[in-house]
């Protein structure tokens, strides 16, 4: 994997220049610049309140941002709803607490999207899903309410829903840090394979192991900002800051 | 494992346990008396002072209730027939007052040939309700259905409904029952026609009369698909279309149209109405009317958009903060200074009004809390995956909003279904207090104290009992979580 390099990439799928937000008077984003090619596979790594789910939150546009520019696929993201419902719908993203719809059947939940924004007939859309969640492994609980599954299997279950609108760029915020250690594998797994695709994938994680497997770039952040970037292997390796060096000793340290 | 733990024997199973069922439930009434009723001498204390109080109560009332009359002509033949029976001191309920007059309890001075049209409109009420309120379950719909057929034929029958009305009663009933099994989707377009239907039913008069208003809203809705590109203008243009049609055209065309096939019901005019059947009329067209709208009000004051906002906040807090029955005065003295001299203006209709805007503002708020208890993933959730603001509550947000707030909601709707005894300070002859007051005036029943609170009351009770078993159906029927 590490071996793949930049240069087998397509053009830009997300480019962003001089990102700032504030939340009331707090400077969360300061300055971020940032170009995701296609195919790339990014993890995001910081402590906690560094900005990074804010980032990517901003990708599709789950949070305002107040100064800067963020390009998805050509379309720049402002107060224009027809191309913030344009990128939503290019974009999968996986929450750390799931989102999945409870009053919805697992294949309910898979299937509304594409029915409703897609305008997919029912039957083709329940094909398509159930095809997502054979590769997700959980084929056998489609008609099961989310409350049925574990934790793993509902973070599966949110690969799948998104995978099913066929985005070109997913988004993972924290996707395993609400799991059970036991379940982290499962999901991870879920997601080295859809990497294995070529998707796309921009992630915010702490699993350091899954950053050194798949990753094409590492980025640090703190305070907002971009600290340090670099392929995986140079990054643990060899961090330049030190910054990043006091945060690999600490999570990579026991 | 740290070295200060008090068992450093390593240890490893080889086989594991099969599980065992729980041990049997230690049950039986005597040991269920003495853990929930005779626990400790405070409980038993408490126990006794309880059987107590319930004695005093029952004892109190069961002579009143079983020294009852059911066969009398008046008052005071009915205290006769109590004192030769029972004793001169004894008293008893004179139960004979609602035999001979349950007829105006139920339906006011409404024309008594006539009176197979409420029962019809009620009997259908259920129709319309059934693939909407049991649509989780086939057979539950299915028994209130033949229940509802069966029982509004049999009474309409009793009532002496004429032959051919209860020819083409049965057809339409049947008919429709017929379309809800066969074509469910058709079977909510029909629930859609029912208030039409139900209007004509208990007011008569001209067919075309409730056929034109339906026209106007099909004409705002024709309007609407035609121009649908345009957004919000279509809206208001489909509003204006609708309107015009109302005021300006649908008189004459529904003249013409009467002139041409006179479709005619004998009419009942408003003040006709009275007791359970002027209850129910205004308790139903206020809880279908307020529910929709309290979901626009809520929806509309957790807006990001400031104006609608206010107007939300301002109408639920006004609303909210006056008294029901000063609205109720306002739409029975105030308009009618305010609207042209001339203008007729139906008082039921009027009170109606009224009195869905009152519970809509409550309504908002019962559903304000459902959304605001959900987390905000699902709102997250559902725009990361490019469902409009639309989709996304009618499809994620509001089902489950709703389900948590089904106690709140019909709760509301108790409360306004008791609060339409309200209508007696405007002159309408709600069953509790006007209609009572009527019958105690006539010669025969005056001094009858009791007897018609606690008939009112029990039905009112029943209705209101049947409601909270419904949401509690309901709720068990929505249960998604199986933890």
């Amino acid at each position: 994997m590490q071996t793949q390099t930049q240069s087998q990439l397509g053009g830009p799928a997300i480019e962003i220049s001089k990102l700032n937000k504030w939340y009331g008077t707090f400077h969360v984003l300061r300055d971020v610049d940032l170009t995701v090619s296609r195919g790339e596979r990014i993890v995001i790594a910081g402590p906690s309140g560094s900005g990074k789910s804010t980032l990517i939150r901003c990708i599709n546009r789950l949070e305002e941002h107040q100064a800067g520019r963020i390009v998805v696929d050509g379309t720049e993201l402002t107060n224009d709803l027809k191309n913030i419902d344009k990128v939503r719908s290019e974009v999968g993203m996986v929450f750390q607490h799931f989102n999945l719809f409870p009053h919805l059947t697992i294949l309910e939940n898979c299937t509304l999207a594409p029915i409703w924004v897609r305008k997919i007939p029912k039957r083709q859309a329940e094909e398509t899903a159930m095809h997502f969640l054979t590769k997700v492994k959980i084929p056998d609980q489609a008609h099961k309410y989310p409350g049925q599954l574990s934790g793993g299997q509902q973070q599966r279950v949110a690969i799948a829903r998104s995978l099913c609108m066929k985005p070109r760029i997913m988004l993972f915020d924290e996707p395993t840090s609400a799991l059970d250690p036991e379940m982290i594998k499962e999901v991870l797994d879920t997601m080295i394979e859809l990497a294995e695709e070529g998707m796309t994938m921009l992630c915010v994680t702490h699993e350091m192991g899954f950053a050194q497997a798949v990753a094409h770039r590492v980025i640090f952040m703190d305070q907002g900002q971009i600290v340090e970037q670099n392929t995986p292997r140079e990054f643990f390796n060899n961090p330049q800051s030190e910054r990043t060096k006091l945060f690999l000793s600490q999570i990579l340290g026991h | 494992m740290s070295d200060t733990h008090a068992q450093t024997v390593s240890f490893v199973r080889d086989s594991m346990l099969p599980p065992e069922p729980p041990p049997a439930a230690q049950a039986g009434a005597i040991r269920w008396l003495r853990e929930n009723l005779f626990s400790g001498p405070l409980n038993i204390l408490l126990t006794l002072v309880g059987f107590g109080v319930l004695w005093l109560v029952a004892s109190t009332i069961w002579p009143w209730l079983s020294h009852s009359v059911w066969n009398a002509g008046s008052m005071a033949e009915c205290r006769k027939i109590i004192a030769a029976t029972w004793g001169p001191d004894a008293s008893g309920a004179c139960l004979a007052l609602i035999k001979n007059r349950w007829n105006q309890f139920v339906f006011g001075f409404y024309p008594s040939a006539l009176y197979w049209r409420p029962v019809l409109a009620f009997g259908m009420l259920f129709l319309a309700l059934a693939p909407v309120l049991f649509s989780e379950s086939r057979s539950a719909s299915r028994r209130v259905m033949a229940l509802a057929v069966v029982l509004t034929f049999v009474i309409a029958q009793i009532l002496g409904a004429p032959g051919m009305a209860l020819v083409l009663m049965a057809l339409a009933m049947l008919a429709w029952v017929a379309l809800i099994e066969l074509r469910p989707g058709w079977a909510l377009l029909a629930s859609c026609l029912y208030p039409f239907v139900a209007v004509w039913l208990l007011w008569g008069g001209s067919l075309w009369s409730p056929a034109m208003a339906l026209a106007g809203f099909v004409i705002g809705y024709l309007v609407w698909r035609a121009l649908s590109r345009l957004g919000m203008l279509a809206f208001a243009l489909a509003v204006l279309a609708a309107a015009v049609w109302w005021l300006l055209l649908s008189g004459w065309v529904a003249q013409a149209l009467a002139a041409a096939l006179p479709l005619r019901l004998q009419p009942v005019s408003s003040d006709q109405f009275g007791g359970f059947v002027l209850s129910i009329t205004i308790g139903v067209s206020g809880i279908a009317m307020s529910l929709p709208l309290g979901v626009i009000l809520a929806l509309a004051r957790r807006s990001d958009l400031p104006v609608v906002k206010m107007f939300a906040v301002m109408f639920i807090e006004f609303i909210r903060g006056v008294p029901l029955i000063t609205l109720l005065f306002v739409a029975s003295l105030l308009l009618n200074y305010f609207l042209p001299p001339g203008t007729n203006f139906d008082i039921i209709l009027r009170v109606i009004i009224m009195v869905t805007l009152f519970a809509s503002a409550y309504m908002a708020e019962v559903i304000r809390g459902g959304l605001a208890a959900l987390p905000k993933g699902q709102y997250e959730a559902a725009d990361a995956l490019g469902l409009d603001y639309w989709k996304a509550q009618r499809l994620i947000i509001l089902p489950q909003a709703l389900k948590i707030s089904i106690p709140g909601i019909v709760s509301t709707f108790i409360g306004m279904f008791k609060d339409t005894t309200l209508v007696v300070f405007v002159g309408l002859f709600d069953p509790l207090k006007a209609m009572a007051d009527t019958i105690r005036a006539s010669f025969e029943w005056k001094g009858a104290y009791w007897e018609p609170y606690i008939f009112v009351g029990s039905i009112f009770f029943i209705l209101c009992f049947g409601m909270s078993r419904y949401s509690m159906y309901l709720e068990r029927r929505l249960k998604r979580d199986h933890r």
